[in-house]
């Protein structure tokens, strides 16, 4: 299935723009994400951690991904 | 009991913060007001940015809002976030917290900002004069 995983703050800084495509496996979970995130985009690893957002809520490892699924990543917060 | 968690793109105007949580019950209100400091680290900062994704920011902030009134007898809630370029002095962030009693607005006050800067998706740009970072990003 194709996802779109949007990025924000230092995440669309290493991605070069605010979203970008991939191509997951039908029964893809989070833990597979940021796997393939973390090959096609090996500065992520250095950031201090990083969080998958599914659906505007923060989601564990284990959790399944959708193709209808709002997905983004979310490095770091620093609001406030 | 109301709550007002807004995302802002223009000044936050303080005073009108204030009037909207104060309630004739109310005993106090506390409030937190964020500020831009001039410096980290000893380093001089001209501006800040800050980013958000907004959608899933208002639902956290929602959730902060919902623990605060299940934890504290307050009455009203304001959390106001700003996004967009700001320079020294200005105020990226206001809580406002109304009770019957000080105890209840200092605790959850504190409470919201706290899990604030842990758990909603903003993000804070320091831009100095050769160059810039994004706050926490890195170890």
């Amino acid at each position: 299935m194709k996802i779109n995983v949007l990025a924000f703050g230092i995440a669309k800084d290493i991605f070069g723009e605010p979203s970008v495509s991939l191509e997951l496996a039908n029964n893809a979970n989070v833990y597979n994400l940021k796997y393939l995130l973390e090959h096609q985009y090996p500065r992520l690893k250095q950031l201090a951690s990083y969080m998958i957002a599914v659906n505007n809520e923060y989601a564990l490892p284990e959790d399944t991904i959708h193709e209808s699924d709002e997905i983004a990543i979310i490095p770091p917060v620093s609001g406030g | 009991m109301q709550t007002d968690i807004q995302i802002l793109t223009h000044p936050i105007n303080i005073q009108s913060c204030i009037n909207s949580v104060m309630l004739p019950e109310s005993g106090g209100i506390d409030i937190f007001i964020g500020t831009v400091r001039n410096a980290t680290k000893g380093k001089a900062v001209i501006r800040l940015e800050f980013e958000a994704y907004e959608k899933m920011a208002l639902a956290e902030m929602e959730k902060i809002a919902e623990h605060a009134y299940s934890k504290w007898p307050i009455q009203n809630l304001l959390i106001y976030h700003r996004t967009g370029v700001l320079s020294v002095g200005e105020v990226p962030v206001i809580i406002a917290v109304s009770a019957a009693h000080r105890d209840a607005a200092f605790e959850a006050c504190r409470y919201v900002i706290d899990t604030l800067k842990q758990t909603v998706p903003i993000w804070k740009k320091e831009i100095f004069e050769d160059g810039e970072i994004w706050v926490a990003a890195h170890p």
